[in-house]
């Protein structure tokens, strides 16, 4: 209920706009206000929103906007399309190693959805790719979490390499060196999952990183996460220097404004989505799509063209 | 440690923790003005109480304050105490009194469920008790045996299934086994599920009636699992289960990262259901009762020397 009445909110401050023949200043600031609050709701980052507001106005209030024939659709369009430019404009895809094996390293907090979507995303490109996947099993902390690895692995028919609860640096040494001399072209590292404030943890993935040198590090982010989505993906950032995102539990009713928080602190392009619990769930990320989302618009651009 | 210094650790490690960045709102003015309530307002979003909640709440600190006189920043400081300890709704321990008594644990995926169960049944066997777990999530990988390896941990019995197998058909065999056993808590564990799949919400619906049907007369607690990083779709999740098994109570997990746990006093004071347990770590002693007074000490600490 909390979301329609978001809905009805920002489709009503674009109905304002659009019964407008022409545009104040204080109009298009009325509107933004609105647009702001249906951020927050959406849980945006309170300094990310407030940016975003503050470029979009200035962009939105330009005279010859203002000025032009159908200055609401104008403006509308504006929001649209800094949202998807801030989201990363097109979709980025997992960068392959030049020599194999590309090694993913799969990072972040507590359930967040690292090794479920590491077994996705192992099948996707075997899928997509024809590669040949290995999972790696570094979490030697929580109970239970190379098993769950080694059964989503035989779901998949993947093969898991496991040293038992062994030191996670060595154990991705080993999943590299077992990789490469098994022909394996592809390996994903499941490593714990940790707070981003745990500096004994967050010193375990550096020397992960340091010792297997990963083509690519993943964040993976809840798309439930809150205001703290920033200080997350900034901490994980600095400490590691992720190379993308992966928003999990898209399939939720979340609005996922972390997406565009994570985003706008990090830089880092968001690359997939996970999109239910099942192994064939996960897809590439779309900012327009997300876009929309964030909004709470079913569609955005038939906003736009009824404008 | 209470749970006033676990959380007062967290803060610590995190820099822009909702105490420091109130503490920063209180220490830059001397007087109230729009400034200062505009600045309070943005450090209880950034605190995830919500948009709507933080306007809400500025504007009741504003009109206490202009009651009771109140014209300087700092003591502005312990009316929003005030006022947020106000809209909490009051300590409720969890009922486990009769015998068995149930609790079902719910909630959506990888809040932590199964860890918070498995913190429970440890501190029932250290009360006593004697402890049934029922492992209901027979759909995620590995689920049973994580929870097994709980059970191990915390001294207390398992009944479980093959994968696959029907969660409801679970439930009722550990309710058997645990009449049979003189079991004096039975804590179920379910599948993470998200609150807006209809089939996902069906299954939980029928586990909440076989425990009415098996146990009409038993104490029940229906616990809400809620990840304290999560945003304000934590209120939505909160609505939709509520739907299908009444709950009881909230535990809060996670509260060792954020630490700003905002979203509590947006579901305590909105929905009134009562937070009844905080998680703040991951070792079998780290869930503590939640105490709404020490929460908001953690959250707004007594100055140093300060007024009061
Ligand atoms: N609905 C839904 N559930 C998901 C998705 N991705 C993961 N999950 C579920 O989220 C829960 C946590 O996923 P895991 O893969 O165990 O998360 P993790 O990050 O490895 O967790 P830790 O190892 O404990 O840190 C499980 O119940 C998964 O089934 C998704 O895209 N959608
Ligand atoms: N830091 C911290 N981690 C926690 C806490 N509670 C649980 N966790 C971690 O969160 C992750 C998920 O916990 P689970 O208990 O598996 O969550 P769940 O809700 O049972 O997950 P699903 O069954 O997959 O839906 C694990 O890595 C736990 O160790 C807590 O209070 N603090
Ligand atoms: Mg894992
Ligand atoms: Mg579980």
């Amino acid at each position: 209920m909390a979301f329609e009445g978001l809905t009805e909110k920002i489709s009503s401050a674009f109905k304002g706009l659009r019964s407008k023949g022409r545009l104040t200043e204080a109009d298009v600031k009325d509107a933004m206000r609105e647009i702001r609050m249906a951020l927050l709701e959406a849980d945006v980052n309170f300094k990310v929103a407030k940016d975003f507001i503050k470029a979009v106005t200035e962009k939105a209030t330009d005279a010859e906007i203002l000025d032009s024939l159908s200055p609401a659709q104008q403006v509308i369009k504006i929001v649209n399309e800094e949202l998807i430019a801030l989201l990363g404009g097109q979709t980025t895809r997992l960068t392959i190693a030049p020599n194999p094996p590309t090694i993913v390293m799969m990072v972040g907090l507590q359930g967040a959805g690292k090794t479920t979507n590491c077994a996705k995303l192992a099948g996707l490109l075997r899928k997509q790719q024809q590669r040949r996947p290995l999972l790696v099993a570094c979490d030697v902390y929580r109970p239970a979490a190379i098993d769950q690895l080694k059964v989503v692995g035989r779901q998949l028919d993947i093969t898991v390499f496991d040293e038992g609860q062994g030191d996670p640096v060595e154990i991705a040494k080993h999943g590299i060196d077992h990789a490469k001399r098994n022909g394996y072209d592809l390996v994903f590292l499941d490593t714990a999952g940790r707070l981003h404030i745990d500096e004994k943890l967050m010193d375990e993935l550096k020397n992960i990183k340091a010792a297997v040198t990963p083509t690519e590090i993943i964040l993976v982010v809840d798309a439930m996460t809150g205001q703290d989505a920033v200080t997350v993906s900034q901490t994980f950032d600095q400490a590691l220097g992720i190379n993308g995102v992966l928003m999990s539990k898209m399939d939720g009713d979340a609005r996922g404004g972390a997406a565009l928080s994570v985003k706008a602190v990090t830089g880092k392009p968001i690359k997939f989505i996970g999109t239910g619990e099942k192994l064939g769930d996960i897809e590439p990320f779309h900012p327009d799509r997300m876009a929309s989302r964030i909004l709470g618009m079913g569609d955005v651009l038939t906003l736009i063209e009824k404008a | 440690m209470g749970l006033f210094d676990k959380i007062k650790k967290g803060l610590q490690k995190t820099s822009d923790a909702v105490s420091r960045s109130l503490d920063a709102v209180f220490a830059g003015f001397v007087t109230i003005d729009d400034d200062l309530l505009e600045e309070l307002e943005e450090a209880l979003i950034l605190s995830d109480v919500g948009a709507a909640n933080a306007a809400k709440i500025v504007m009741e600190v504003e009109r206490r304050a202009q009651r009771q006189n109140v014209t300087s920043a700092l003591e502005l400081r312990y009316v929003l105490k005030d006022t947020l300890l106000d809209m909490m709704l009051d300590n409720q321990p969890l009922d486990v009194s009769g015998k068995p008594a149930v609790v079902l644990v719910i909630g959506v995926n990888g809040v932590g469920k199964t860890t918070s169960i498995g913190k429970l049944a440890a501190r029932y066997v250290g009360e006593g008790k004697k402890v049934m777990l029922a492992a209901a999530d027979t759909f995620r990988a590995a689920a049973a045996d994580q929870l097994e390896i709980w059970a191990k941990r915390a001294g207390a019995d398992i009944v479980r299934h093959g994968e696959g197998a029907d969660p409801a058909a679970v439930v009722f065999d550990s309710i058997s086994a645990a009449k049979a056993r003189g079991s004096d808590v039975i804590i179920i564990d379910t599948a993470g599920r998200l609150h807006n799949k209809a089939n996902l919400m069906n299954e939980l619906a029928k586990i909440d009636r076989v425990i009415a049907r098996e146990l009409p007369d038993a104490s029940r607690e229906t616990l809400l699992v809620l990840d304290a990083t999560t945003g304000q779709n934590a209120v939505h999740q909160a609505e939709e289960f509520n739907k299908v098994a009444a709950l009881t109570g909230i535990v809060l997990t996670k509260l060792d990262g954020t630490a700003k746990g905002g979203i509590v006093i947006a579901i305590s004071a909105g929905l009134g259901v009562p937070v009844k347990l905080v998680g703040v770590g991951e070792g079998l002693d780290d869930l503590v009762d939640f105490d709404r007074s020490a929460f908001l000490e953690a959250v707004l600490p007594p100055l140093e020397g300060g007024i009061s």
